[in-house]
């Protein structure tokens, strides 16, 4: 089980959540997990069942584009952060 | 007991000192030159090179001005005397080869030797930026520096507004301003560079205002337009050292990313939105850029802005302060710049996150083999054309 920080422009999908559980071996798996229970998220982080290239996902700290992608493996208890980019100055 | 010259005689046989010849050569071999008399003294000439460190201050600040023990430490007063005690002083602290010079600066000044004015602040700087001085890291050099300093502000609104007015008050010579947009009642809810006597005046006038009457001191450029392809070159020309982004649209954040990859630019990058902020420095050459980070912008509906999604009054009051430090710290040359880093604030729940930026190769604008190498239409590229 993993902590998932859900940012402010994805929260209108998960019902206003902050910080979500979700289970997975891999990225990929979290994300299918997270997804299922909030399919509005699917549109928002893939773009052809790839990482949307507005999105950036990080595990403890470290962005998964440069480590292994959606197959980067996630230990029981890692931090997870999506990060959107946001323009607001 | 013993009398000074005893004790000064003493000394003398105990540490190491050097003529004219002895000194600048050691420092021409890279040893550390160091002015140790009062602050009246250096103001009337040095040696060319030299760092001042007061006698007085010298155990507290030697650490500062000569971090490695192991490199040779030239010291200097007026006649060789003080320095001889500071040299043996140096030595008790660790240091390897502290010399002396002999004769001090009165006899290298009298032999014709290279001497230069050190520019100075002047009594009334000196008590505006006192708190400054204080600094070990900043001092009179650094403020000197500071008021040499040129940072563009691309944007006068949340995050612009904070990050001027303490750039302003930090004594940051010029300050460029771009912003097209008149100040409106919406914003005065953070944008505190502005108030409620300057509403449905162009922000570039009102910011203008304010900084000059918090601090004479700054030249302000402002630019009444909104930073595009067309007008970026003309706005660079008059040279930057930092750009401090608080635009709030992606076609925007883009042309300063690619204006700034080109110009060589360092650029402080904050944005907001309700009670999340992100900053981080986009140094060229030394780290990530924007587009390495997020090489596409999210499609419009899924980006709001602070004018559709709201923002908490006083976030870009944390950000673009953490801006300005950031500004500071790479204009003085100071500290470890949040290159690599972005910081990520919830207000809400008081945490600060840190994540780790790396370098894209293949980053079309910074990458090995770079894709686009001159402006494109950022606005059309931001719409969603592509996705």
């Amino acid at each position: 089980m993993s902590r998932v920080r859900i940012p402010p422009t994805l929260r209108s999908e998960t019902a206003g959540e902050r910080e979500v559980e979700a289970n997975g071996r891999t990225v990929r798996e979290l994300l299918d997990d997270l997804m299922g229970r909030f399919p509005a998220l699917r549109g928002q982080l893939l773009e052809n069942e790839e990482l949307a290239p507005f999105v950036n996902v990080y595990v403890e700290g470290e962005d998964v584009r440069t480590r292994d992608g959606l197959d980067t493996p996630v230990d029981d208890g890692s931090q997870i952060i999506l990060l959107p980019a946001m323009a607001g100055g | 007991m013993s009398s000074y010259r005893e004790l000064l005689e003493a000394v003398k046989t105990e540490i190491e000192e050097a003529d004219a010849d002895g000194a600048q050569s050691l420092v021409d071999e890279g040893a550390v030159l160091v002015d140790v008399r009062e602050r009246d003294e250096w103001a009337q000439g040095r040696i060319p090179g030299a760092v001042h460190v007061p006698r007085g201050n010298l155990e507290s600040r030697i650490e500062q001005a000569a971090p490695d023990r192991s490199r040779p430490v030239v010291l200097y007063c007026a006649a060789g005397n003080r320095s001889a005690f500071a040299a043996k002083t140096l030595s008790e602290l660790g240091y390897e080869r502290p010399v002396s010079l002999a004769g001090g600066y009165t006899d290298w000044q009298r032999n014709g030797r290279p001497t230069e004015l050190p520019r100075t602040l002047g009594p009334a700087r000196q008590t505006r930026y006192s708190r400054h001085l204080l600094i070990p890291e900043v001092g009179e050099e650094g403020q000197l520096r500071l008021l040499d300093s040129r940072i563009l502000l691309i944007g006068a609104g949340g995050l612009g507004s904070p990050a001027s007015l303490y750039l302003a008050a930090a004594g940051v010579g010029k300050l460029g301003i771009v912003d097209a947009d008149v100040v409106d009642e919406t914003n005065l809810q953070r944008q505190i560079a502005h108030s409620t006597d300057s509403l449905g005046e162009p922000k570039t006038d009102s910011a203008r205002r304010r900084i000059e009457s918090l601090n004479p001191d700054v030249e302000v450029v402002p630019f009444r337009e909104r930073l595009t392809s067309e007008n970026v070159e003309r706005i660079l020309e008059p040279g930057w050292d930092v750009i401090v982004d608080g635009a709030d649209n992606f076609p925007t954040r883009y042309l300063v990313n690619d204006a700034s990859i080109w110009h060589d630019i360092p650029v402080v990058h904050g944005s907001i939105f309700r009670f999340e902020g992100q900053v981080t420095v986009f140094k060229p050459g030394a780290g990530p850029c924007y587009r390495c980070l997020f090489p596409q912008p999210p499609p419009p509906d899924m980006a709001p802005s602070c004018a559709e999604g709201g923002v908490l009054g006083v976030l870009p009051g944390v950000i673009g302060s953490i801006q300005a430090t950031e500004a500071l710290k790479l204009a003085l040359g100071i500290g470890e710049p949040l290159i690599g880093r972005l910081l990520l604030y919830d207000a809400l729940s008081g945490e600060f996150d840190e994540m780790k930026l790396r370098r894209d190769p293949a980053c079309p604008v910074c990458g090995e083999s770079p894709s686009i190498t001159s402006y494109i239409d950022y606005v059309e590229f931001c719409s969603g054309v592509g996705h």
